[in-house]
């Protein structure tokens, strides 16, 4: 019977409690951001889509290695002895094309290795995080410079450099033999 | 019945949109009560040409979103009482407000007007008879969904809604018995009288027991949160479950209109209805010797204005309610209906009878 009051007393005195917390949550100041129109102020180290400078970039390989998901595609074409490309801001020589820096954002993981190793800085992290699009291409982010055909073009003069480096090694090798074989040759002759 | 036929219309036609209205606006109350209780701002993006008029027109884009949705009715259906049910849901709760005084009478060219649109003796009798109804709408809407799932939500409604009916009208004989009447009007003019000159002779300083056990059997009544096993949206079974477009809505309403219902009864019976504190038929008389002496017709917009500020209180505190409290386990409703509100219900009426006696 005592149990019966207690818990009628219990009742009353938890609602009550639960009524005097509604009462003066209700005069608190909402604390509700009205998104698209007003945003909360990212933090100084806040992570957001990947953006490149690609007159500043050494081509060097570093982010794309040290990538956990390997999202960040780079190829590159060496530079001819004659070209000068310069060098980026930090004092850093350009010595290479850079035909393709591609980086999956959709990939991304967002761990900002990448920008840490990066020794001319000019891969980071900028504010913007709304990357949601309609179509999984666009959330591969194209920082290239180049243009598709003038990136061909690149691609096949390096190609065309390799082969025609192939073939005069081959043809070195060959004499080289040929040369072996006379010498050895001369000296059965001998 | 000196009434012509176009004064009971007009009177129809008022109360009918007085709780129409409070039921869609009780929409948008709902989602601003709870919006304003943590810390939000509330559903405030339906706009018509760039005016947002914070957020009221979301009732509105609901009412169209039911209206335009497809109503669905499972294969298997009863088809009759299928269509039928959320229509007996919204019916007996909209004829209840037929017997509540919103006001005194009205004088209009030389015509008494009593607002109140069913004069009735029995009000008290016809509103726990209303009541009584209101669950063939849930429980007829549930069996002929044909599934089990409605079917559980339903039975848990017939549980709860008998069960509690139980007490809903033994709360209240405490009051019928120091008002000796059951005619609501009577009621309202009963509490009338002042106590020491000053106090209102409301109903809930004699019953405040009586008051809290209404309002609490009340709630219960209108089966929302905290008292919402027969919805149990956590559990996913509930009445209104195969219900879809403007049969869910009708469902919908019903819950709001029962929230208007269960405030207009509590203010008729507990809080002098259209009383306003020294408002006599002819004008303000003030303890302390003041007098303004009014118009009839200012005093009846006095009194029905009264009416709808008390009711728009007990909205407001039932959907703090609502938004506070957690629901109840089945076996919870169960046990503090029959072992809680019923047996002190019993003990109201014995104590206010005993005191009835002693002070005769």
């Amino acid at each position: 019977m005592g149990n019966y009051f207690n818990n009628i007393f219990r009742a009353i005195s938890t609602i009550a409690v639960g009524m005097a917390e509604t009462w003066k949550a209700m005069f608190r100041p909402p604390i509700t951001l009205q998104y698209p129109n007003e945003r909360w102020q990212l933090p100084v180290n806040a992570r957001g889509i990947l953006f490149n400078n690609v007159d500043d970039c050494i081509g060097c390989f570093k982010c794309a290695r040290i990538c956990p998901v390997q999202c960040i595609y780079i190829d590159t074409v060496k530079a001819l002895p004659d070209e000068d490309l310069g060098k980026a801001s930090m004092g850093n020589p350009i010595r290479q094309h850079l035909v393709r820096f591609d980086i999956d954002m959709f990939k991304c993981c967002y761990c900002d290795f990448c920008t840490t190793v990066c020794p001319t800085e000019c891969l980071y992290m900028t504010e913007e995080y709304e990357n949601g699009v309609f179509s999984r291409e666009n959330g591969i982010y194209h920082f290239s410079k180049y243009s598709p055909p003038e990136a061909m073009a690149l691609r096949r003069r390096e190609q065309e450099e390799t082969m025609t480096k192939a073939l005069a090694k081959e043809a070195a090798l060959a004499a080289k033999k040929k040369a072996a074989a006379q010498k050895g040759k001369e000296t059965a002759e001998a | 019945m000196t009434e012509s036929i176009g004064i009971v219309l007009g009177k129809l036609a008022f109360v009918l949109l007085f709780v129409l209205n409070f039921g869609g606006v009780l929409t948008w109350v709902e989602r601003k009560q709870s919006a304003l209780m943590q810390d939000r701002i509330g559903a405030n993006r339906a706009a018509i040409f760039g005016f947002r008029a914070i957020g009221l027109f979301h009732g509105i884009a609901d009412a169209v979103k039911m209206f335009t949705k497809e109503s669905f009715r499972p294969a298997n259906a009863e088809k009759f009482i299928f269509t039928l049910a959320p229509a007996i849901s919204v019916f007996f709760a909209l004829i209840g407000f037929a017997v509540i005084p919103f006001g005194d009478k009205l004088l209009l060219g030389g015509t008494e007007i009593n607002l109140q649109l069913a004069p009735l003796n029995v009000g008290v009798l016809y509103l726990f008879a209303v009541a009584g109804m209101a669950v063939y709408g849930v429980v007829l809407g549930a069996w002929a969904s044909r599934n089990n799932y409605a079917l559980l939500g339903g039975l848990r409604a017939a549980a709860q809604m008998i069960s509690y009916e139980v007490a809903l009208g033994v709360s209240i004989f405490g009051c019928i018995m120091i008002y000796q009447t059951v005619d609501l009007q009577e009621i309202v003019r009963w509490q009338g009288g002042y106590w020491g000159g000053w106090l209102p002779a409301w109903g809930v300083f004699l019953q405040p027991v009586g008051f809290i056990l209404f309002l609490t059997v009340g709630i219960a009544e209108t089966k929302r949160i905290p008292f919402d096993a027969p919805e149990g949206e956590s559990e996913i079974i509930g009445y209104n479950l195969e219900y879809s477009g403007m049969g869910f809505g009708m469902f919908l309403l019903t819950d709001f209109i029962e929230t208007v219902m269960i405030a207009a009864i509590t203010v008729t019976l507990f809080f002098g209805g259209w009383q306003v504190p020294y408002l006599m038929p002819d004008g303000f008389h003030f303890p302390w010797g003041g007098t303004v002496e009014l118009a009839n017709w200012a005093v009846a917009i006095l009194q029905v204005v009264s009416f709808t500020f008390k009711v728009i209180f007990f909205l407001w505190l039932q959907m703090t309610i609502r938004w506070t409290l957690p629901r109840f386990r089945y076996d919870q409703i169960m046990r503090l209906g029959w072992k809680y509100l019923l047996p002190i219900s019993l003990a109201n009426i014995v104590i206010t009878g005993f005191l009835i006696l002693m002070l005769k």
